[in-house]
């Protein structure tokens, strides 16, 4: 971490770049040009918030699903805003919070973990990338503490296992840092209340791939349900929650196919008992 | 208080020219060139852990001969720009031309400036959409930057090398012929009376990229898949690699 002082004679970025430091892209980034660091926009501006992600364990890996709303104030800013993404080629991240600051932190985060393997010509481990998340999220605290605050969800297959068979790992976050690794399933932002009580009772730990999709996709319709802030699925549009997993053979984004379909058959069972 | 010696400029960048050359030559050589698919780099290197040919961005390589610490500090330097300016602008923005021109500056301004050249040759390599949006850029150590058509061969007998390398080199070759190619040309220096050497997949070090690859073109080809590649065993089997750049004190002329 001795970006700030260069040898004398390179100038400009390079000064930056050949100096010696970590593996880090966010440090470089803080060094060389932290104008591009994300920040937060003036406080009590009226911004986008993105609001419900899911996650949940079974027998390949794991899986992700986020709804696609985005609200400002009373208004919806976006219907297909996307707030699941791969991270890398065993993770998930996904965010809940203010929407143009979640995505940057996003992207940031993508930039980091290709960052130190190109550098250290190796993965970081999966926990070492949910670590990492955490410090990034802790560097943001001042905003977080602005009311603005991101909070990520964070899933993946750990490549070393040592039971190829329970590989799948959910790791949640707090404002302050603070990282937790979750058992089976869990869920954040507005709507995330709802959806653990629908996982509840919906996730059990023999699902197979198709199960789990269906699991994760009507927990997120219950918390649609119940938060304003949280889209259902829109047939109309054919938009669908963003649903994506993490396995042994890299990550995969379900599609809108096959998301139709789950989405229609859960609405006829729906229909079948009004009440639920 | 006693007198600097004169010494002319011409002379001071003769001199630092001679001794990075020197030191250039010391290590073993990397070839850099175009197949059917993309660009391949095939180094002779017995080390598995310090590469000599690395992943830069999305479309781009780097490829390096000479003192690791010196190629490796370039190397870094290289992710870093390239992140950042992808992370900045667009990944598509982040271009080999670019890049090649900030290893020349720097590389320039060390030369010129500090009391010691950088004892390395580099390639920055970027694959295209077709065979003719390929480049291989050459950056010596004093920052003189050259683009290359089909190939280019750094360290080492760079010289035989390239003579080798430039009578049985055709472009749109396949992967395997042009292992093998670069393989057997990497061999034709450095037996016992002349003689070829063969080169196994435990020498050797291969990447390629490849434009039929999604994302990041990249890969390093190892282990079975290398071996699977390579042409059967002729010659005489490589003498156990030495260290690969003796260090200073050695005498250079016993070295390769």
């Amino acid at each position: 971490m001795n970006h700030e002082r260069p040898g004398p004679f390179v100038q400009g970025l390079l000064r930056y770049a050949t100096a010696p430091g970590s593996s880090s892209f966010t440090e470089f980034l803080a060094a060389a040009s932290p104008d591009l660091l994300p920040t937060s926009p003036q406080p009590g501006a009226l911004v986008p918030h993105g609001t419900t992600i899911v996650a949940a364990i079974y027998a390949d890996g794991v899986v992700m699903a986020g709804d696609r709303r985005a609200t400002a104030g009373n208004l919806i800013a976006q219907r297909d805003i996307e707030k699941v993404f791969a991270s890398d080629d065993h993770s998930l991240v996904g965010i809940a919070g203010t929407a143009g600051l979640a995505i940057e932190i996003v992207r940031l985060y993508q930039v980091e973990l290709e960052h130190y393997e190109k550098i250290e010509g190796t993965q970081l481990t999966l926990d070492g990338k949910a670590n990492r998340l955490a410090t990034m999220i802790r560097g943001n605290l001042g905003q977080a503490l602005q009311g603005l605050a991101v909070v990520p969800l964070f899933a993946g297959f750990d490549v070393d296992a040592p039971d190829p068979a329970n590989g799948g790992r959910i790791y949640s976050f707090d404002v302050t840092g603070g990282r937790y690794a979750e058992q089976y399933y869990h869920s954040v932002g507005s709507g995330s209340l709802f959806a653990r009580g629908a996982l509840k009772k919906l996730w059990r730990a023999d699902l197979d791939r198709a199960g789990v999709v269906r699991a994760t996709v009507e927990s997120l319709y219950d918390a649609a349900d119940d938060d304003a802030a949280t889209g259902g699925p829109d047939l109309t549009r054919g938009i669908f929650p963003v649903v994506m997993l993490a396995t042994a053979r890299g990550t995969e984004r379900v599609s809108d196919t096959e998301l139709d379909g789950v989405v229609r058959a859960i609405l006829a069972d729906r229909e079948a008992r009004p009440g639920a | 208080m006693s007198m600097p010696f004169y010494a002319s400029a011409e002379q001071i960048m003769r001199d630092r020219s001679e001794y990075a050359r020197k030191g250039i030559a010391r290590g073993r050589s990397v070839i850099v060139l175009t197949y059917a698919d993309g660009v391949l780099f095939v180094a002779e290197n017995a080390s598995s852990a310090l590469h000599k040919v690395s992943e830069i961005y999305d479309r781009i390589a780097f490829a390096a001969v000479g003192k690791y610490n010196e190629f490796e500090n370039l190397r870094v330097a290289g992710i870093r720009l390239a992140d950042l300016r992808g992370y900045s602008y667009d990944r598509r923005d982040v271009t080999a031309r670019a890049l090649a021109n900030a290893y020349a500056q720097t590389l320039g301004t060390i030369f010129t400036e500090q009391q010691k050249p950088y004892e390395v040759e580099l390639c920055v390599a970027e694959v295209g959409a077709g065979p003719e949006d390929d480049q291989l850029y050459r950056l010596s150590y004093d920052g003189t930057i050259v683009d290359e058509p089909e190939f280019l061969v750094m360290g080492g007998q760079a010289d035989a090398l390239t003579d080798a390398m430039r009578r049985s080199f055709t472009g749109g070759l396949d992967l395997g012929a042009a292992l093998g190619l670069a393989v057997a040309a990497l061999g034709s220096v450095g037996g016992t009376n002349g003689a070829p050497r063969s080169l196994p997949a435990g020498q050797l070090e291969v990447a390629v990229l490849d434009r039929t690859r999604g994302g990041r073109k990249f890969k390093r080809v190892v282990g079975p898949a290398l071996t699977e590649l390579l042409p059967a065993e002729q010659g005489e089997p490589s003498a156990p690699a030495p260290a690969d750049t003796p260090p200073h004190d050695e005498d250079s002329a016993a070295g390769r």
